[in-house]
């Protein structure tokens, strides 16, 4: 694989991350359980969305296909989707969606601290503005953790029961590629393993202030680099993209 | 045929002055550093702008509004170009510029406040109506992207907090 080419799956794989997990939340938009943590959520939807536009658009101009950030979003199919699987499961309950926000924020936390330093200025300049938006989000799952872990016996249950079901789909965050390897010798890429012991010590450190126990779980599911999905991602792409679909190139 | 533009640089600066955040109305896209520069050709005009939260909707808007401003004033071959780096801070914000969000109701961003993220609750907001510092923030997240939700304990009103970026 050239290094153009690595260049191009890395970003691609930093906007559809974002881009699935903007849809996701996005979906809470009117559920929430009160008026202000619909909009917390929505808020949040918004950051990823954004984000995913801002590499989606660099990764098409790396490709040089004469696509668009809205081509990449709307006209491939599964298996030519990258993001981490934790981020298309489906919703589930408030409680599952705020283990989610935890697990991935505090990672996003520590991985746009590295990109923001990348030698790729553009990389670099996305990655530094989305810092400041991810450091809101991680006090955000946070603070939700405390509440929800220290609140009522039934929300301690339900957080607990999220983190033990999402805990092995957080191994993909820190597996490395053979094809980024060029990339982060370069300083363009971040060493995904590299952030995995200061990851668990802050992730620790909130679940036990929350009085929640570490998952004791050592399977980790996988498959996302290799576009190889649970059967979520597909039903979820059947709503992002039916506009696209029925009506090829429909313009506001 | 294409007019050459007359106009200089500083001369587009002082129109797109007029172009208005559409959120928050009184303050200019300049004044809110969201206008980062002007590249101007013979006849072409380039615009360099940066969006306070990357995901901010007003963005296509302000396009919008550049584009129309700009050939309103004959000039046609417009290009808008959306850079994120350096990232937008609400440090770049004038003291003037913060006097008219306190007008409009909106608490501005308290700079210092940035390094302590980790603490959201800590900070002291001041009532942009009845100037109390007794206040508790309701929620993080407000109306747009780029506020928090605030209550004065003073006066009972709630407000919107810029939140420090």
């Amino acid at each position: 694989m050239t290094k153009q080419k690595a260049r191009y799956h890395y970003t691609l794989r930093l906007g559809d991350h974002a881009l699935i997990q903007g849809h996701r939340l996005s979906e809470w938009c009117s559920k929430g359980p009160f008026l202000e943590e619909d909009l917390a959520l929505t808020n949040l939807a918004l950051d990823n969305i954004g984000r995913a536009q801002a590499f989606l658009k660099y990764a098409a101009e790396l490709e040089g296909r004469d696509r668009t950030e809205d081509d990449l979003a709307y006209k491939r199919d599964e298996r030519q989707f990258y993001n981490f699987l934790i981020t298309e499961l489906p919703i589930g309950d408030f409680s599952f969606t705020i283990a989610k926000q935890l697990l991935i924020s505090v990672y996003e936390y520590l991985l746009f601290t590295e990109l923001s330093k990348s030698s790729d200025e553009t990389i670099a300049g996305i990655s530094a503005k989305t810092l400041k938006e991810v450091k809101y989000h991680l006090t955000h799952a946070r603070d939700w953790c405390y509440r929800l872990g220290k609140g009522t016996e039934v929300s301690h249950t339900k957080l607990q029961n999220s983190f033990n079901e999402l805990w092995m789909y957080t191994g993909e965050m820190f597996e490395v590629y053979e094809e980024d390897e060029c990339l982060i010798s370069e300083g363009i890429a971040c060493d995904a393993s590299s952030l995995k012991p200061k990851w668990m010590e802050m992730v620790q450190t909130i679940l036990m202030d929350s009085n929640i126990t570490i998952p004791n779980v050592d399977y980790m599911q996988t498959g996302s680099n290799k576009g190889i999905h649970t059967e979520y991602l597909g039903h979820l792409l059947s709503e992002v993209q039916y506009l696209q679909r029925a009506y090829p190139d429909a313009k506001w | 045929m294409v007019n050459e533009i007359q106009l200089t640089k500083e001369d587009l600066f002082f129109i797109l002055e007029g172009i208005v955040d559409p959120e928050i109305p009184v303050v200019s896209i300049r004044e809110m550093g969201m206008l980062r520069d002007i590249i101007l050709d013979q006849n072409s005009c380039e615009v360099i702008i940066t969006p306070t939260y990357t995901g901010c909707p007003a963005m296509a808007i302000i396009e919008q509004d550049i584009i129309a401003t700009l050939y309103q004033n004959g000039i046609e071959d417009v290009k808008v170009t959306t850079i994120y780096s350096p990232a937008w801070s609400t440090d770049w914000m004038t003291n003037e510029t913060k006097e008219k969000l306190r007008q409009y109701g909106i608490a501005a961003p308290i700079h210092s406040s940035c390094s302590n993220w980790l603490k959201p609750n800590s900070l002291s907001v001041e009532c942009p109506r009845c100037q109390s510092t007794q206040t508790k923030m309701i929620s993080q997240f407000g109306s747009t992207a780029c506020k928090a939700l605030y209550q004065c304990q003073s006066c009972h009103e709630p407000f919107d907090y810029f939140k420090c970026h």
